[in-house]
């Protein structure tokens, strides 16, 4: 079966292009079944090979497939080829398995729009480009995926197109992750100019035989492929698409921050870590970014009003423990925490999309509240997906996860207290945003009524998906409790395992009870600010500094008045003043110069014999001076 | 075979025809052409055999050792395939904008192609120019007569633009024929007796200067651009195709044909710069074509910024940069061709081209909408689609040259997503600011469309045949630096 493994891009290509082309003749039926249907046997397809690989790993456990050359200039010849090992495998089982749940969901949620046959046909060409990037056996084919998600997440963002905003969230999307993706073309120059390949394995053994660690030059390639990392996964400083990115449906958000799009950036510094390796700098920067990002996300998401953008804040700030986590080398930690976020983020966003949907396009978790009995099973789902969020221990699979990284943080060799303490803080302050936004949808008077109830393809991918919530955690436990590590093995093969440091047994334990305690801290303060006493949120929002805060949080930091300022603003004044283009003037004046001489030469011819005349003997005492005296 | 195609154009279309005719003709050619490539495909990519696939002389003026010279290699190959294939959708996008005076409007449009051709193949210099000014004059008339609002302010302007700059290329010709005449004692235009003068440095350069102020009028780099926005907004729909697909490429062409090889070392000193007026057209354009309000202006701006990838490309002497603006000849030919089309199809049923008067109209036209968008991804470099392997080889190759002024000009990539997605959103989505009546795209329009779409797609999925083709070219080219 692992020969077809091209089938499992090119299901969803298929997929896509039958809808394009016929959508338009399908019923909705048929149209669910192409558009989930080719999602879910690729999705089946990546099991079947998935087991096969457990079961005989191939050579030198990877399989790599050949499909033709793409083009061949002076020996630097990129393949369409697909490598698979044990980390592209479980990045295609996530991509495919819950995008094909998230497909599901769709076919409901999406059903009576009238583009449904062109979102599914988007859908399908997200999850196809995804593939392609995460299985390319070399970084050209790789930066076609690449741009290929930065494409559909415009296409659907701006999918109600007809909304200037939509549109306007859709091309800020694209263009602040193509300035990433200018800084990764770069790196990827690089590359060629020194090794005259792009292939991935090749580059990765080659790199530690002619650079030591520090060299200069795979200095500059980590820091320029992290500039392509930090803008597809809304990183600082390139995060400002992601909360806009909510203009799109909320089945597009479950997949552009599930399975597909931002954790691209994590994979491509997984899959590229021997570079990262010889470039110690790139290494703290990516840990700095992560830490730094976790924090300002987190803050961030505590003063939102809107589900989603609450949500959206919540992912940059979880991708930022990734990177935490690969900037410490604690490499298979980050991938781990990318699976169980890509279930808990994907059940979260659908669930949320279910309340809206109920609620009639209602986003304000202010309008919402006491939607508990209501709607039984998004609650419970959605209290799953909490949970993991806000890493309640023992029962959620974000705890086994998110302790991780937090063990790590301190006790890898490239840890710090600095690190840790921020990875800790930034985890109080995700169970305070995490259950803020439960209370106050779920608890409290009812402000909205519902209008819709749900049905089983809406319901159904919420309990897989909650189910893998709780329980995803249970194939890599800490020392304390098991010490499983199904999923760290697993990847042994790619990634090298984490460089321990300092700290035991005993100070994991304590590091992990001083977690788990001010997650609860986090909850009590979320149930008694925005259940019991809501007043006195509002009264710190009166005072001078609650209001400042309060503004700089919910604008996300001011990054985008930032950016408005220093870089749109002049360059729209810019292009208004020049329109027409200043160097045409230089045209027009050298037109009006002859215009001007034709007008006085015209002058002299003026029919008037007295003045030809003397024309005449002006010219001839000229000449004669001339031939007299030279 | 195809030695004489040019000459074999011109011959048959010096008379008055119809629309059905040209078709057929520039069909033929096409099929001719198209069918020679296929049966030579493994001499034309093979690296043992003669670089020049196809060699035809006649004796023109023999006192002045002028000869009708045609030949042929991997290169004018591709271009003359170029041509002919938008020779063909040229004259069916005209089949229903043009409505007065089609016989002489078809004889322009076949001169031109006739002159594109002939250019693309003389290897002797005087015919060259000759050409050269062939594909002026009928260029002249096209703008003059079937263009727009201020058609003949554009048309002067394209015709001053290009004549002069001409007129200084064939002061440079005489100027090589002399000095070459004079060390050897044998006077001759044509180019293998030429390749190989040795020049005093000061000499070579101004000579060098002559060749290139022609081609890079043609090209055009900024800030010998002004013709362009102007003739391409005026000119008729299959004008525009013209010019943006082909025209320009022949200063392209001249460039690696003529004044790389004859003034190696001027063209060494001058390559640093070169590689900056490249760099500065790719950024001032994309600037420009940002600012734009009228369509056919906004695309015609955003060739000055592709073709500053071209001039970046080809100073920087390496296989990649060599393989990558050749690539880009060819692929910006098909995708900004493309949009002219596209804005041509819009023109026709709303008559104006003013950005501003339209939104929201993918519903109404999916068909159209969805090709606009293809090639304005096109347009920005998006993976899969050929001007992305153009632009990503002229960049790495580049790179190796000049590491600074190359991560510059990809600052051009971000700019060029800016205008491109302004192209199709501003056009496309949105609310709707007038209500206008219009029919989606029709059969002939499709096919037009379509044809282009899906060489585009095989460009960027599968580019290897035309680099193969042009790999002895570039070889040779790179032996004479």
């Amino acid at each position: 079966m692992i020969d077809y493994l091209w089938l499992v891009p090119a299901l969803p290509f298929l997929g896509f292009l039958v809808l394009t082309f016929f959508g338009k003749k399908l019923t909705k039926n048929a149209i669910s079944f192409v558009g989930a249907g080719s999602v879910g046997l690729a999705a089946l397809l990546t099991i079947i090979i998935g087991i096969q690989f457990l079961l005989s790993p191939p050579d030198g456990n990877f399989f790599n497939q050949k499909l033709w050359t793409w083009m061949n200039v002076g020996g630097m010849s990129p393949s369409i080829a697909f490598h698979l090992d044990a980390l592209s495998l479980i990045f295609i089982f996530v991509i495919t398995f819950v995008g094909f749940l998230i497909h599901v969901y769709s076919t409901e949620y999406m059903r009576e729009d009238e583009g449904f046959a062109r979102f599914l046909s988007f859908m399908n060409l997200f999850v196809g480009s995804m593939l392609v990037l995460i299985l390319a056996d070399n970084l050209a084919l790789m930066y076609l995926g690449w741009e290929g998600v930065g494409l559909c997440s415009f296409l659907l963002i701006g999918f109600w197109y007809k909304e200037p905003a939509n549109a306007a969230a859709a091309r800020k999307a694209f263009i602040v992750t193509r300035v990433g993706d200018t800084a990764m073309a770069l790196g990827l120059f690089l590359l060629i100019v020194n090794f005259n390949t792009l292939n991935i394995q090749d580059i990765l053994h080659t790199a530690p035989t002619q650079w030591t660690a520090g060299n200069s030059t795979a200095v500059w390639i980590a820091f320029l492929l992290l500039g392509g990392a930090v803008g597809k996964s809304a990183q600082l400083p390139l995060q400002t698409w992601l909360p806009d990115a909510m203009a799109g449906p909320s089945p597009v958000s479950a997949l552009i921050h599930a399975a597909t799009m931002v954790t691209a950036g994590v994979y491509l510094i997984a899959r590229n870590h021997v570079l990262f390796e010889l470039a110690p700098s790139a290494m703290s920067a990516v840990a700095i970014i992560g830490a730094a990002t976790l924090l300002m996300a987190g803050f961030a998401a505590i003063v939102q009003n809107d589900i989603k953008r609450v949500l959206a804040y919540s992912t940059i700030s979880q991708i930022g423990y990734m990177f935490l986590a690969l900037g410490v080398g604690a490499w298979s930690a980050g991938i781990f925490h990318f699976m169980i976020h890509a279930f808990f983020k994907a059940l979260l966003f659908l669930g949320a999309g279910a309340v809206i949907h109920a609620l009639h396009h209602e986003q304000n978790m202010f309008k919402m509240g006491g939607l508990r009995k209501e709607l039984p099973i998004v609650f419970w789902t959605f209290l799953a997906g909490s949970a993991a969020l806000a890493a309640l221990p023992l029962i959620s699979a974000g705890f086994y996860s998110k302790d991780a990284i937090l063990w790590y943080a301190w006790s890898s060799n490239k840890g710090s207290l600095i690190l840790w303490a921020a990875a800790f803080f930034g985890a109080f302050v995700t169970s305070i945003y995490t259950f803020r936004m439960v209370f106050l949808t779920f608890w409290g008077k009812m402000k909205t009524h519902v209008h819709i109830h749900l049905g089983n393809a809406m319901q159904i991918p919420l309990i897989v998906l909650a189910v893998l919530s709780l329980l995803g955690g249970f194939i890599e436990t800490p020392h304390s409790l098991g010490h499983i590590t199904i999923f760290s093995s697993f990847l042994n093969p790619v990634l090298p395992e984490v460089q321990l440091n300092h700290g035991g047994e005993f100070t994991e334990i304590i590091l992990q009870i001083l977690t788990a305690l001010t997650g609860f801290l986090g909850i009590y303060l979320a149930w008694h600010f925005w259940y019991k006493k809501p007043a006195m949120v509002y009264n710190f929002k009166q005072t001078g500094l609650g209001t400042g805060l309060y503004k700089l949080w919910l604008s996300g930091w001011a990054f985008d008045w930032v950016y408005d300022t220093l870089f749109v603003k002049p360059f729209i004044k810019l292009s208004q003043i020049n329109k027409d283009d200043i160097v045409d003037q230089l045209n027009i004046g050298l037109a009006g110069l002859v215009n001007w001489l034709h007008s006085v030469i015209k002058k002299t011819q003026n029919g008037n014999i007295r003045w030809y005349a003397t024309g005449i003997a002006i010219g001839l005492v000229i000449t004669l001076t001339i031939v007299l005296f030279l | 075979m195809l030695g004489g195609a040019a000459a074999w154009i011109a011959d048959r279309f010096n008379r008055h025809f119809a629309r059905n005719i040209s078709l057929i003709a520039v069909l033929v050619a096409f099929v001719i052409a198209i069918a020679y490539t296929a049966a030579n495909y493994v001499q034309i990519t093979s690296s043992n055999t003669s670089l020049w696939l196809v060699d035809y002389k006649l004796s023109w003026i023999p006192s002045f050792g002028i000869s009708f010279h045609l030949a042929m290699d991997g290169l004018s190959l591709i271009m003359v395939l170029l041509t002919l294939f938008l020779g063909v959708l040229s004259v069916l996008i005209s089949w229903k904008e043009i409505k007065d005076r089609t016989g002489f409007y078809y004889f322009n449009l076949l001169w031109i192609l006739a002159g594109i051709i002939g250019v693309f193949t003389a290897v002797d210099l005087f015919l060259f120019y000759f050409f050269w000014e062939i594909m002026l004059i009928p260029m002249y008339f096209l703008i003059g007569i079937w263009g727009h609002e201020r058609k003949i302010y554009a048309a002067y302007k394209f015709f001053i633009y290009t004549q002069a700059s001409g007129l200084l290329m064939f002061l440079a010709i005489l100027g090589l024929y002399f000095i070459h005449g004079k060390t050897t004692g044998v006077y001759s235009f044509d180019y293998f007796d030429l390749l190989g003068t040795k020049f005093e440095p000061t000499m070579g350069f101004l000579l060098m200067s002559g060749f290139l102020l022609a081609f890079t009028v043609k090209l055009p780099i900024v800030p010998l651009h002004n013709w362009l926005p102007d003739a391409h907004t005026q000119a008729p729909t299959a004008g525009s195709l013209i010019l943006a697909g082909l025209l320009l490429k022949t200063g392209a062409y001249g460039i690696i044909r003529f004044a790389i090889p004859f003034f190696p070392d001027a063209a060494h000193a001058f390559a640093p710069y070169g590689m900056i007026i490249g760099t500065i057209g790719i950024l001032y354009g994309a600037k420009l074509a940002f600012s734009q309000t009228d369509l056919k202006r906004l695309v015609a701006y955003t060739s000055v910024s592709h073709m500053g990838f071209v001039m970046l490309g080809v100073w920087a002497f390496n296989e990649l940069a060599f393989q990558g603006v050749v690539m880009q000849m060819v692929t910006h030919g098909i995708s900004t061709g493309a949009l002219f089309i596209l804005v041509g199809f819009l023109y026709e049923r709303t008559h104006t081209r003013d950005i501003n008067s339209f939104g929201g109209l993918w519903a109404q036209v999916p068909k159209l909408g969805s090709m606009m968008l293809i090639f304005a991804l096109a347009s920005l470099g998006l993976p899969g689609l050929g001007n992305f392997i153009a632009e990503f080889l002229v960049l790495s190759g580049s790179y190796q040259a000049n590491m600074i002024v190359t991560a510059i000009a990809s600052i051009g990539l971000v700019l060029g997503t800016v205008y491109s997605l302004r192209i199709f959103q501003r056009v496309f989505q949105g609310p709707k600011i007038k209500e206008w009546t219009m029919p989606d795209l029709s059969w002939r329009e499709v096919i037009v469309i379509g044809s282009l779409v899906l060489v585009i797609f095989w460009l960027g999925l599968y580019p290897q045949p035309v680099i193969d083709t042009v790999k002895p070219v570039i070889a040779n080219v790179l032996g004479y630096l």
